[in-house]
């Protein structure tokens, strides 16, 4: 049995852990607001790009001689997947729900044979997947000095992005990140973006005769880059607030967690303190008797 | 009934100005400067770095900006850009900043006849504006 003073330090560390989870919460309930905020606000410029894209691959003339981001190239050979995690740790199963949902695409990948590229975002994910899929990493980029997901970030990643499709190194982009549905839940999805999926079951759809100016194929080779950076953008935005809502009830359970230690180990030591008291009585009092 | 219609600039953070009572939007397409009124049929168009003006009764406002599509429909305008800046709020070092970057660009010997067009009519609005 561990002495008073063992159980006192004990008592003492886990309060001070408590006192670190329960500032960690609070600082990531923060954050989640902002978070959230952003996500919110970014919305309407992805829902305005992707209304717009979708007008014009309906309006599209030549569909054999579309963009090659729109139609892609044709094959399906190689697949590039582009995690995006977190660069801390601490945020529950944040960062394993979105490496369980990619890791489970590259088995069905390579069950089928195809070729597999990997782009990581955000240090974790390098991290976890560098161990199985080390030489499948292409690229890994990390945006540890940005406070906020920002645009310009975003831009960066789709700049490389871009890059290696012109230069045909994959035939299909996959995203795969957090989608924030509330503070306890959060997401896994995986989205295809290169080629662009048109989402057809729009209700409304616009029967609008838009005047192009230039135009459709020249608006589109500019527009279809620029959505990229959106979609990655909207990824980032959901990712940081999913990573926070992650982070915030972990803190909340490891708080918890530790109230809970705190107590039973009090009892113990409370327990062993008198166990100690009553054990000197008996001596003294036995002492006393033997006169 | 008046002569108004909405006018919604967007860009990747937030909503940057959404205006109901808008009379006339002045943009710099990329094939040339682009009056917009009510009732103007719907257009979908791309930006050059230039001026955007908007009137409204409230008096003429101007902003500057880099790119950007703009939609027009059903008497909605809606731009979306990832550089925009009021140019009241723009202080004259930030121009020269700007200034000099796209200098910069512009001369860089790999550039391509696009990116050297853009950056050349850079140059020329932020001249005018300064």
């Amino acid at each position: 049995m561990a002495s008073l003073d063992d159980l006192k330090k004990r008592i003492v560390s886990v309060k001070s852990t408590q006192k670190i989870t329960k500032a960690m919460k609070m600082v990531a309930a923060a954050k989640l607001k902002r978070a959230q905020d952003s996500a919110e606000k970014g919305r309407p410029y992805s829902e305005k790009m992707n209304n717009i894209i979708l007008n014009l691959s309906e309006g599209i003339s030549d569909k054999e001689n579309a963009p090659k981001l729109l139609s892609g190239t044709g094959k399906d050979q190689i697949h590039l997947c582009v995690v995006m995690t977190s660069d801390r740790g601490l945020c529950g199963g944040f960062n394993s729900n979105i490496i369980k949902k990619a890791k489970s695409y590259f088995s069905k990948l390579s069950s089928q044979s195809k070729e597999l590229k990997i782009m990581t975002v955000g240090s974790k994910g390098n991290d976890q997947l560098k161990r199985v899929f080390g030489n499948k990493i292409i690229e890994n980029i990390s945006f540890k000095n940005s406070k906020n997901a920002n645009f310009f970030d975003a831009e960066k990643v789709s700049k490389i992005i871009i890059e290696k499709f012109q230069k045909e190194e994959f035939d299909i982009c996959t995203i795969f990140f957090n989608q924030f549905k509330n503070v306890i839940t959060q997401i896994p999805q995986a989205q295809q973006i290169i080629p662009l999926k048109t989402q057809t079951d729009d209700k409304e759809k616009s029967e609008d005769n838009y005047e192009f100016e230039p135009d459709e194929d020249e608006i589109l080779t500019n527009l279809l880059p620029k959505n990229i950076s959106t979609q990655i953008f909207k990824a980032m935005l959901e990712n940081s607030a999913s990573e926070q809502g992650a982070r915030m009830s972990a803190m909340d359970n490891a708080t918890r967690n530790a109230g809970e230690m705190v107590d039973k180990l009090t009892i113990e030591y409370n327990r062993s303190r008198q166990a100690a008291i009553t054990k000197e009585l008996i001596e003294i009092i036995s002492g006393a008797e033997s006169l | 009934m008046g002569e108004e219609f909405k006018l919604e600039v967007v860009n990747p953070e937030k909503s940057f100005l959404s205006k109901e009572d808008v009379t006339e939007v002045v943009i710099p397409a990329f094939e040339g400067e682009m009056g917009i009124l009510k009732d103007h049929i719907p257009i979908i168009s791309f930006l050059k770095p230039g001026i955007i003006q908007v009137y409204s009764k409230t008096g003429e406002e101007k902003y500057y900006v880099e790119d950007g599509i703009i939609e027009f429909k059903n008497n909605n305008l809606s731009i979306l850009t990832s550089s925009i800046l009021n140019i009241k709020d723009i202080e004259k070092n930030q121009i020269d900043e700007m200034l000099r970057q796209a200098e910069v660009e512009t001369n860089k010997d790999n550039v391509n006849d696009q990116d050297k067009f853009l950056s050349d009519q850079k140059i020329e609005v932020l001249k005018s504006i300064n």
